[in-house]
């Protein structure tokens, strides 16, 4: 019985070959993930270049927080796409066949898509941030360099724990609905700016509900050495990457009473 | 008694479910949009807090451009007619070469339709929400609103054309979305989608008035705003005929290439 890595990397590698059956549609695929993050980031450019500044922050800090955030989340994206299919998986039935199987349905469902062509994405964020890195004169201390390390990891986390708790509404719902991408799509447009900037009680919603910022804010404002305008202490930035992790854990704990609520749609 | 009626409650029960359900789908739809919208709106109130230099746009300006933009979304060429893709892929695209009725025209109209349907579900009530709640300004003058509505028609037909065009593509490309992936964005942008255009410095000016793609977001915005003055109205509906005229005559010479070369899906 092969153990859970090995059965993932098998699921990869199936997912890859099928990829690369159309060569052409995988190409345009990552080159189209490239032009749509990458627009977005030039209109970053052309707003800096018209205002010159975003509240005292400037052009390179808003890129490293781009950076952050789009890294982090296609590394999520390239791996667990399955979680976008359970409502289908649950309305056609065919969730009953995950189920069977002798292993957790939550392995199943990363392994089910590996999304190559959202290396176009991950490929346009890493750019960005490496730019951003460079420019900037942050100091690379051991420390710094494992926050940054840190925080993409549980911001990859994070986002899983988000997709997880899409699926799990299908439970109830057997659709995918569309209104947790405002969560997904619009944490992300919201992330790529420091999240001092938005108004008090969507910086409230993206800390204490969603602890989007908790991976893609208060540690990177430890990165780059500044003071904070929302005011928190090192110790909290530093400590705040491990809230993206505690709610991935919660939604796998929030998966499993959805998994007991399943009842088949029988078709 | 009870097992008599059950069948038919269950099936009342979930007939009704599942209307819910694609009404829930689509406030979900809206929601996200909301949410995009307010994002959006909140970066731009941040760079223009930025600075006291005056902008080519005041906020109030931008921020009705916005909420016109999500009310709107919909228009936008975005993908490839999603009927004529599966025609594409299953072969029966073959029936449609031996209806006797032009096939550009006739792709044209069904385009339309694809573009219009889910726009007019959804920019109703959001604008109607907009203005009521999120700053979306009324029309500048009773002329800008008869302004804007023609060039929403301009709008209309420029995006049906690249619509038919991103179809039509299908055919060489067979498997996928097909370019749109890549020219999809690319429009996205160029429209005024990712910031306003006004917002893009100068020398961009000069090349974003040639594009045709100005016609589909930008221009009829600034009619209804009053942003381009009334008096000005006819160059921008002018430059949308022209571009729907060789659009239009592009999209029907490539259907002519096409379907003279189409190899059908057997099956």
């Amino acid at each position: 019985m092969a153990n859970p890595l090995a059965l993932y990397t098998h699921y990869v590698s199936i997912s890859l070959r099928s990829q690369m059956q159309y060569r052409v549609s995988f190409l345009l695929g990552t080159l189209g993930q490239l032009f749509s993050t990458g627009v977005e980031f030039i209109g970053i450019l052309a707003l800096f270049d018209r205002f010159g500044s975003l509240n005292q922050w400037t052009l390179a800090e808003v890129a490293f927080f781009y950076g952050i955030v789009n890294v982090a989340f296609a590394v999520t994206d390239m791996l667990s796409r399955g979680f976008d299919h359970v409502g289908q998986l649950v309305r056609s039935g065919e969730f009953d066949r995950m189920l069977l199987r002798p292993r957790s349905t939550v392995l199943q469902l990363i392994g089910q898509e590996f999304t190559l062509k959202r290396l176009g994405r991950f490929l346009q964020g890493g750019a960005v941030l490496l730019w951003a890195a460079l420019y900037l004169d942050i100091d690379w201390s051991p420390s710094v360099a494992a926050l940054t390390v840190i925080t993409v990891c549980c911001g990859a986390c994070f986002f899983l724990g988000l997709f997880i708790n899409i699926g799990t509404v299908s439970f109830w719902t057997t659709e995918t609905l569309e209104l947790m991408n405002v969560l997904t799509y619009g944490g992300i447009e919201a992330s790529k700016y420091p999240l001092a900037i938005y108004r008090a009680w969507f910086r409230r919603f993206f800390t204490m509900v969603i602890p989007m910022g908790c991976v893609t804010y208060f540690p990177v404002v430890a990165i780059l050495g500044r003071s904070d305008p929302l005011g928190t202490s090192l110790a909290f930035q530093y400590l705040a990457p491990l809230f993206g992790l505690f709610y991935f854990i919660l939604s796998l704990f929030i998966w499993r009473i959805g998994l007991r609520h399943y009842r088949s749609t029988g078709s | 008694m009870q097992s008599f009626v059950l069948p038919y409650t269950a099936v009342l029960s979930a007939r009704f479910r599942m209307i819910l359900q694609y009404r829930a789908a689509a406030i979900a739809g809206f929601v996200t949009q909301i949410g995009w919208g307010a994002i959006r709106v909140m970066a731009m109130e941040a760079f223009y807090r930025s600075t006291s230099a005056p902008q080519p746009m005041h906020l109030e300006d931008v921020v009705t451009y916005i909420w016109l933009g999500q009310a709107l979304l919909g228009l936008l060429p975005w993908n490839p007619d999603t009927e004529i893709r599966n025609m594409v892929r299953s072969g029966t695209v073959a029936y449609e070469l031996v209806r006797p009725v032009n096939l550009y025209t006739y792709w044209f109209s069904r385009s339309m339709a694809f573009r219009l349907a889910p726009t007019f579900m959804r920019s109703i009530p959001l604008a109607i929400l907009a203005l009521l709640f999120f700053g979306m300004q009324a029309p500048a003058s009773p002329e800008a609103l008869l302004f804007w509505l023609a060039a929403t028609v301009g709008a209309v037909l420029l995006s049906t054309a690249l619509t038919v065009i991103l179809s039509i593509t299908l055919m060489w490309t067979i498997a996928g979305e097909g370019v749109s992936f890549l020219v999809s964005p690319v429009i996205y942008f160029l429209a005024g989608m990712v910031i306003p255009l006004p917002l893009f410095p100068d020398w961009a000016q000069r090349v974003l008035d040639i594009l045709p793609f100005r016609g589909i977001c930008d221009a009829p915005f600034r009619l209804y705003m009053g942003h381009i003055p009334a008096t000005e109205a006819w160059e921008v509906l002018f430059h949308q005929v022209i571009w729907i005229v060789i659009l239009v005559a592009f999209g029907a010479w490539l259907l002519s290439r096409a379907t003279r070369r189409l190899v059908v899906q057997g099956g």
